[in-house]
């Protein structure tokens, strides 16, 4: 991964069944653009896994699938707008976006 | 000799069981996409190594899986491993049904009827079976929920809808079951590449006999007796539908109660429960070489989802319906409160036609003998929703 200039390293960490759709550990590394979003972020981690695409965020609306939610630095973050800046300490990589499934259905 | 691959999705992950002719020793394997919903896989009869699956999730929506090798490995279609990256979100992509809403089709595609009687928009949940094409390894049918018919032309790498169906005038009266509103039966007439038929839950059955453009109700003679009108066009809770390819005109039905039969490619049904306990159910199939015998599952009631009395029967007709037999080797005779659903019930083309269904309590039964001796070939999967079983060399 090259990383462009002004891009930051943010760590997202993905749950159980989408780690293995895209094969990969907890925690994914991506380089992402300032300012850096929830938006922007899903467009880096979908660029680089395509097989992720309308998992997180419906084809259709692009909005957060129902059952996802977003936490960061012990917020929750799930009903900010997608363009809303993240927290400094997410943008810097200090802290991981978290992309959790709802604790739903028994 | 030739083998049997049977195709099993469960609401926990797909298995395939492989067995050679005699069908006496069985390996399973799997689960492949554990932990997901598998509503339905499916090979393609002119390359029987392509498989298709659909995997979906409450959680994360639809996935579907395309197998190159008899399902040893599968890939999301157009993200092989190695192939480019697609261009970026939102653009065509393997999981992406979109109703199709362009001006061109020029009907009021954007509503259908919802439970409190007001008009809903329809909105994409899941693919409840698919449907490879006859003629087309790289052709393949998705029918999803809410109903409607997509296609695909390239294996799978993108879809569209066949939108002349949701189109049609009807449409804004269709309703959903208790499981939703499903498109989930899918026949293709081997005798004319045009003509298909579907069925929903709970609109009824269409055809159309122009490749998908037009579609017409099939639902003359479908009676539903606690509807406000009870012979409506549409508006039949159709549960599953079968045909024998030799014969595609006559079709058999599942009906929520009542077993049908339409000798004119469902321009009109005619009621041949006959003898059975009960004639509600969801499955139904025919045999692989005796197109007037018949296999259903006979179920309680809509409010009691087990076979009568804690018995597992499936009955046969091999008159076309009417005269029912209770077919009982090997199965339980007792305590045994498991659902059989529509897409779990499937036949080889073996010269001694084998007789497969699954079950929601994890149990997959064979017969190598038309149904006269059954065996379980699994008997501790998660509940059961399809299977499908390949006849192969």
């Amino acid at each position: 991964m090259n990383a462009e200039p002004g891009a930051a390293a943010v760590r997202v960490v993905l749950p159980y069944h989408l780690r293995n759709l895209a094969g990969v550990g907890a925690e994914v590394p991506l380089e992402v653009a300032a300012p850096v979003t929830v938006r922007r972020v899903l467009d880096a981690l979908e660029a680089r896994y395509p097989m992720l695409r309308g998992t997180i965020r419906e084809y259709e609306t692009g909005k957060r699938r129902a059952f996802l939610r977003f936490f960061a630095c012990e917020e929750d973050l799930s009903h900010e707008s997608m363009d809303a800046e993240l927290p400094e300490a997410v943008a810097s990589g200090k802290e991981p976006l978290l992309i959790i499934g709802a604790i739903a259905g028994g | 000799m030739s083998n049997v691959r049977v195709l099993v999705g469960t609401r926990k992950g797909a298995f395939i069981l492989t067995s050679d002719g005699k069908r006496k020793q069985w390996q399973i394997s799997g689960p492949q996409f554990a932990g997901w919903e598998i509503y339905h896989m499916k090979g393609s009869p002119v390359d029987p190594d392509r498989l298709y699956a659909s995997q979906s999730s409450g959680w994360f929506g639809q996935i579907m899986q395309r197998s190159d090798d008899g399902g040893k490995t599968w890939y999301q279609p157009g993200l092989k491993p190695g192939e480019p990256e697609m261009p970026a979100f939102p653009a065509t992509a393997p999981n992406r049904f979109i109703y199709d809403q362009s001006e061109e089709s020029g009907k009021p595609l954007t509503t259908h009827q919802w439970y409190d009687g007001t008009q809903h928009p329809w909105e994409f949940k899941r693919v409840w079976h698919i449907e490879p094409s006859l003629a087309e390894a790289n052709t393949v049918y998705a029918g999803v929920e809410d109903a409607a018919l997509f296609r695909s032309i390239d294996g799978g790498e993108s879809w569209h809808e066949l939108s002349g169906l949701r189109g049609h005038g009807s449409g804004p009266h269709w309703q959903p079951g208790a499981g939703g509103m499903c498109l989930h039966t899918i026949i293709l007439d081997p005798k004319d590449p045009d003509r298909i038929y579907i069925a929903i839950s709970a609109a009824g059955a269409f055809r159309t006999d122009d490749g998908g453009k037009n579609w017409k109700p099939i639902n003359k003679g479908l009676v539903s007796t606690q509807s406000p009108n009870p012979t409506a066009e549409v508006g039949h809770c159709v549960h599953h539908i079968a045909m024998h390819p030799a014969r595609p005109g006559v079709l058999f039905m599942q009906k929520h109660w009542d077993i049908m039969r339409s000798d004119n490619a469902g321009d009109q049904w005619r009621e041949v429960s006959g003898n059975l306990p009960t004639d509600f159910g969801f499955a139904i199939d025919v045999h692989a070489h005796e197109p007037e015998t018949l296999y259903v599952v006979p179920i309680t009631s809509d409010s009691l989802h087990y076979p009568p009395e804690g018995k597992l029967r499936v009955y046969r007709s091999q008159t076309g319906g009417n005269e029912w037999e209770a077919l009982g080797k090997g199965l339980p005779d007792r305590d045994c409160y498991v659902n059989v659903l529509r897409d779990a019930m499937a036949v080889d083309r073996l010269d001694d036609c084998g007789v497969y269904f699954g079950t929601t309590g994890g149990q997959v039964y064979a017969s190598a003998d038309s149904g006269d001796n059954w065996a379980p070939i699994a008997e501790h999967l998660p509940a059961v929703l399809s299977v499908e079983v390949q006849t192969l060399g």
